[in-house]
């Protein structure tokens, strides 16, 4: 059994860029979360009805997809199909990198990140989000121990199992970040089980999406041979998940008309012709679901990763439009404290609530996006994350 | 001019000075008593559990007079950003869907005795006092807005704006998220009354009734026993300390 030779790469030219236009993202966050600490959230799009905007669809995206982009290497080592194993290493870099991201913004959005040592030092069990702290930091220090046994050729053996510990891992912090929504009794919009199940989908999809996106890039910058095989692989498994998801939507979606009480929240999503309804058909099942199937499913487009690319890029677009959608929709939707009459009030009671991103909500997310590329680009300037080649001899002779 | 003469003899002398004493003492014995106040040092009862009682047939749409009370009493400032601005206490106006009649009435943070914002705070700020408050630690409330997310009552604000001028029994913070602690200084001073209640009782409404649900002589539970009151989605289970009667 031959051994697979991996590689860092070097400061050159072909990183310069990226590093620029990460140190310009860095920047543009810094500067939003400077001025919003500064001002006060009233300079944000959210306000006392939409509370969570922008910056936790990016933190939600950035977690859930960590959780994802995991999967290649747990299909390497939990379910052992060996043609994943160059990819195992990658895979746990994006993992780390993404997880990173998502924290970042999700605290730089609190009301009092100063106050993030009080977070991490006092919980309440009770709380789903207290768990979901333990859960993520738990995460990245799995991760980091997962590719410690990866690098280290004398701790390989241990690989399997600590691969398989990250695997559960993933799956509960999934489901656990589902649930931070799915806890919600009063609001119509959540409140289902569906929520956890569906969340563990988006990630596997959101995750093998970055996965390919990240590959190009060490296709096209770093002469990262690929075969046939890594393709229909990566191809395969992204129609798994696009099924899947898109599965997972109809069932949340069904078992909500079943019941009467969310008749009106299903109306008011996918019928009412608001923004939503628009972001919902257009947005997640259009561009995010059907075009991206169809691309990568056509005989037309087969071998041809500049399509798979696009597919990829659709399902990220697509996917973060899905949270969107999910996180905020379900906020705008008025609450009903009083069923069986009509409300008003001075608070908005009774009316659909407005949110409007503004432009701090969206330098701080992409805040996160940067801190995942730097994670990432740091990875594969300092270390050996890349594989030397993943041509079909390669990857199949070991 | 008629001449006064002081007869002081020294057992008339002890005699008005102990009753001299007992005078000036009395009030803060007696007074104190009638009160309820309770030390300082004193944590809060679980014998008492404060709740109120609105009569939504006693509230009229016209009158503000609870929500202007409240902001007065707790320092809450109109920024004239109504989407983003704290509101403890607002008024809603209702009309049943089948028959039309209308009700305006009050809607502030319910007290749950099991407090969906208490259950999901990651922290623990928001917790419930022994006497059935809901309250928010403010110094360990992190900002994370998810209790304001599990309200069934939407009753919650978070703080958008910096804060100048506040009232020192009623500290407030930007970055924290905030909900009527049913005037709980008023409470710890013995008033034993809010300030939208006595709002309410000035401007003749006594729409709010404030007390003591477990007292069963005290006026709420009096009046709870004779005409009853409704829990606004009592489908949730959460026992709320603040009652609705008229709808």
């Amino acid at each position: 059994m031959s051994l697979i030779r991996y590689k860092s790469i070097d400061l050159d030219k072909k990183v310069i860029l990226p590093i620029i236009i990460i140190f310009t993202m860095l920047a543009m966050a810094l500067y939003a979360f400077v001025t919003l600490e500064h001002e006060g959230h009233w300079m944000t799009g959210m306000n006392n009805q939409v509370v969570w905007g922008l910056p936790h669809v990016f933190a939600i995206f950035l977690i859930v997809a960590a959780s994802g982009v995991l999967n290649i290497a747990s299909i390497s080592s939990v379910f052992d199909i060996s043609i994943y194993k160059p990819l195992s290493r990658l895979s746990g870099l994006l993992a780390i990198g993404l997880l990173i991201g998502g924290l970042m913004v999700l605290v730089l959005d609190l009301g009092r990140p100063d106050r993030l040592v009080v977070a991490m030092t006092t919980f309440n069990f009770k709380s789903i989000f207290a768990w979901n702290i333990l859960l993520y930091t738990g995460f990245l220090f799995t991760v980091v121990i997962y590719l410690w046994m990866m690098f280290e050729g004398r701790y390989n053996k241990y690989v399997t199992k600590v691969g398989m510990f990250a695997y559960a891992w993933r799956i509960i912090l999934t489901t656990g970040t589902g649930s931070i929504f799915g806890f919600l009794v009063a609001k119509e919009a959540y409140d289902s089980a569906m929520l956890a199940p569906l969340f563990i989908a988006m990630s596997l999809l959101f995750g093998t999406a970055i996965f390919i996106k990240a590959l190009y890039f060490l296709r096209v910058s770093f002469d990262l041979q690929t075969g046939e095989i890594i393709y229909k692989r990566l191809k395969k498994l992204l129609t798994y998940f696009i099924l899947a998801v898109f599965y997972f939507t109809i069932l949340f979606h069904i078992t909500n008309l079943y019941a009467t009480t969310h008749h009106d929240y299903e109306f008011f999503l996918l019928f009412s012709g608001n923004i939503y309804t628009y972001l919902f058909w257009v947005g997640n099942i259009l561009v995010g679901t059907f075009i991206p199937l169809y691309l990568i499913t056509s005989k037309k487009f087969f071998g041809c990763w500049n399509i798979l690319l696009l597919a990829s890029s659709l399902i990220i677009i697509g996917g973060f439009i899905h949270l969107y959608v999910i996180i905020v929709s379900g906020q705008a939707f008025p609450l009903d404290i009083f069923p069986g009459y009509i409300e008003s009030s001075t608070f908005g009671d009774g009316v659909i609530a407005t949110y409007t991103p503004s432009i701090y909500e969206i330098m701080l997310g992409f805040g996160g996006v940067a801190i995942a590329s730097a994670v990432f680009i740091l990875g594969i300037l300092s270390l050996e994350f890349i594989p030397e080649s993943l041509e079909d001899e390669q990857i199949q002779s070991k | 001019m008629k001449k006064y003469e002081i007869k002081l003899d020294r057992r008339s002398f002890m005699k008005n000075s102990a009753m001299l004493g007992l005078a000036s003492i009395a009030p803060g014995v007696f007074f104190q008593e009638l009160a309820y106040g309770r030390p300082l040092d004193e944590p809060a009862s679980s014998k008492i559990r404060w709740g109120m009682l609105i009569d939504t047939n006693q509230c009229t749409e016209d009158c503000n007079a609870c929500v202007t009370a409240c902001d007065d009493e707790h320092g809450i400032e109109d920024f004239g950003r109504p989407a983003t601005d704290t509101q403890w206490i607002r008024k809603m106006n209702l009309t049943d869907e089948l028959s039309g009649k209308s009700h305006s009435l009050p809607m502030m943070c319910q007290h749950c005795e099991n407090p969906p914002c208490v259950d999901v705070c990651p922290t623990g700020a928001s917790f419930k006092r022994d006497d059935g408050i809901v309250l928010v630690n403010k110094h360990t409330c992190i900002g994370c807005r998810y209790c304001m997310m599990a309200c069934p009552y939407k009753a919650r604000s978070f703080v958008h704006e910096n804060l100048e001028n506040q009232v020192p029994h009623s500290p407030r913070g930007k970055g924290c998220v905030e909900s009527c602690n049913l005037c709980v200084h008023k409470i710890d001073n013995g008033d034993n009354n809010t300030a939208c209640a006595e709002a309410c009782q000035k401007d003749g409404h006594q729409a709010i009734l404030f007390g003591d649900l477990n007292d069963p002589q005290s006026d709420i539970s009096k009046q709870l026993h004779k005409y009853g009151g409704k829990e606004v989605r009592g489908d949730l289970g959460l026992n709320t300390a603040v009652r609705y009667r008229g709808i």
